[in-house]
């Protein structure tokens, strides 16, 4: 450990575990919600135009909105699930070895989960403005389409599944 | 940077480049014309016109039909079309949309300036000039009576030519370095299509100036500085003095090889088939590429070959010429 009280090391020790699982939980359900409105709106205004000249495409083509929502509903479980993680600590075991593991897992599995579902979303929202104005062309080609994006939502999936084993080494020193 | 205009470009386009699709699937196919070429009449054509999308603009036309209404109730759907474009449009697809027009506004000042110089009414010119080429000053063109008067100028026909050439070749450029300053998959697929351009017109000139007073530098100076052909292939079509020196001059570049395969020694009218055949080809290929503004030049060059074909049809129908049909009809898919 540093001792020179102004290192980017000591920085990192002395900031409260609390203030890392917040970001963490922030960041886990804000950007997957920014992932998912980006792709909402790329898949939506695709999809509003396509409609125009070919209308039986927007029922289901709402699947591709509902994929990108998806996105959004993983980024609110792990956020749930991260918040219950959350315990309180007497003061004194604030900077104790086990509180900041916690901490910095509770931050990992949020980072990991919201950039997952970002580009999740991204991917979604492309492959879904894609799939609309195609199956306004060809409505053959609606379910092929549908196959790759259900494969870029499974991206998402994996964020997830590695955040909640991240979050799941979050153990507090117990009370003492 | 190439790629990541997918995470931004619905912002702006993303609506309008779906209703340009949209309307992509209203184009008439094999099909359709496959039915307009069996018509025996214009009344016929009409039928099957007011079958597609072309319907509410031909429905209520009284019989006789001429060819000209035909084509002027086709060409009032795309400038309707283009209208609804340009007000939904954001910069920089609006200046891209208009860019597009000015082709037509090169042809209309020509018109213009040619039918002025041989004393014709300028209210009749101005009905002739294509819609999408008209602009608010058009008419100011044609006030001098005459057009030494206005220019100081000693016009004749073909310094009209050199007059239009040298204003499509500025305007080819200055087209070309909008698209590049776009970026993304824009400039590669519109630089593709306007090289495509230049070098047709680079061809077209040299045979059309052949056995005329143009002398090669002159000629050299017409040719846009762009394309496959810039700079070597200049060089050598400006010295070309028949049209199988051109063709051995094309022959050297592969993508124009397949074109002048399809045509025999020493013709050059169907040429213009030709190349259009591969224009409309490559027109087909930009909307096989989603997030970029050519599908927008596309669809409108696309459109107004369909109206070629229409005109064509159309005017061989009317005077019985119908096994003629297929010599300028492009089909499109």
């Amino acid at each position: 450990m540093s001792t020179d009280s102004s290192s980017w090391a000591r920085a990192l020790v002395q900031i409260s575990p609390y203030t890392f699982s917040a970001i963490g939980i922030a960041v886990s359900i804000g950007v997957s919600v920014l992932g998912a409105a980006w792709g909402i709106f790329i898949t939506g205004s695709s999809l509003i135009g396509a409609a125009i000249k070919a209308p039986r495409i927007t029922s289901k083509n709402l699947i591709s909105v509902i994929f990108c929502e998806a996105v959004a509903i993983y980024g609110v479980i792990v956020a749930i699930i991260l918040q219950t993680k959350l315990e309180s600590v007497p003061s004194a075991l604030m900077h104790h070895p086990e509180s900041l593991r916690a901490g910095y897992a509770i931050f990992a599995s949020g980072l990991i989960v919201g950039f997952a579902n970002l580009v999740c979303g991204v991917c979604v929202g492309i492959i879904g403005s894609s799939c609309a104005l195609s199956d306004a062309q060809n409505s053959s080609l609606f379910v092929k389409i549908l196959v790759i994006e259900i494969f870029g939502s499974a991206l998402g999936l994996f964020g997830v599944i590695v955040g909640i084993i991240m979050s799941s080494q979050a153990t507090w020193p117990a009370k003492a | 940077m190439y790629g990541w205009e997918m995470l931004s470009f619905n912002i702006h386009d993303g609506f309008l480049e779906a209703i340009v699709r949209g309307n992509r699937s209203g184009l008439l196919t094999a099909a359709d014309y496959n039915n307009l070429c069996q018509c025996e009449n214009l009344d016929d054509v009409k039928m099957h016109l007011t079958a597609t999308e072309y319907g509410p603009y031909l429905q209520n036309e009284p019989s006789p039909l001429h060819t000209t209404t035909i084509v002027e109730k086709c060409t009032l759907k795309l400038v309707d079309e283009y209208k609804h474009m340009i007000c939904q449009a954001t910069e920089p697809l609006s200046t891209f949309l208009q860019y597009i027009t000015y082709g037509h506004m090169i042809d209309n000042v020509v018109l213009i300036v040619t039918g002025t110089l041989h004393e014709r009414d300028v209210n009749e010119l101005l009905e002739k000039c294509h819609p999408l080429g008209m602009f608010d000053s058009i008419a100011s063109l044609a006030v001098a009576q005459n057009m030494r008067e206005l220019y100081r100028l000693d016009l004749d026909d073909m310094n009209i030519e050199i007059m239009r050439n040298t204003l499509y070749k500025a305007y080819l450029e200055d087209f070309y370095k909008f698209c590049q300053k776009l970026g993304g998959a824009t400039a590669e697929i519109m630089c593709d299509l306007l090289s495509f351009e230049a070098d047709r017109r680079a061809v077209n000139i040299t045979i059309n100036s052949i056995g005329t007073e143009l002398t090669r530098d002159d000629r050299r100076k017409l040719y846009s500085n762009f394309g496959l052909l810039y700079p070597y292939g200049h060089e050598e079509l400006a010295i070309c003095e028949d049209v199988d020196q051109v063709r051995g001059v094309m022959e050297k570049y592969p993508p124009y090889q397949s074109i002048f395969a399809k045509i025999s020694y020493g013709e050059s009218q169907m040429l213009d088939k030709a190349f259009y055949e591969e224009e409309v080809r490559r027109l087909c290929l930009s909307f096989e590429q989603q997030f970029h503004y050519a599908v927008f030049f596309a669809y409108i060059r696309l459109r107004e070959q369909e109206i070629r074909n229409l005109m064509w049809i159309s005017e061989c129908v009317a005077q019985n010429q119908k096994n003629r049909v297929h010599d300028s009809v492009v089909f499109i898919f």
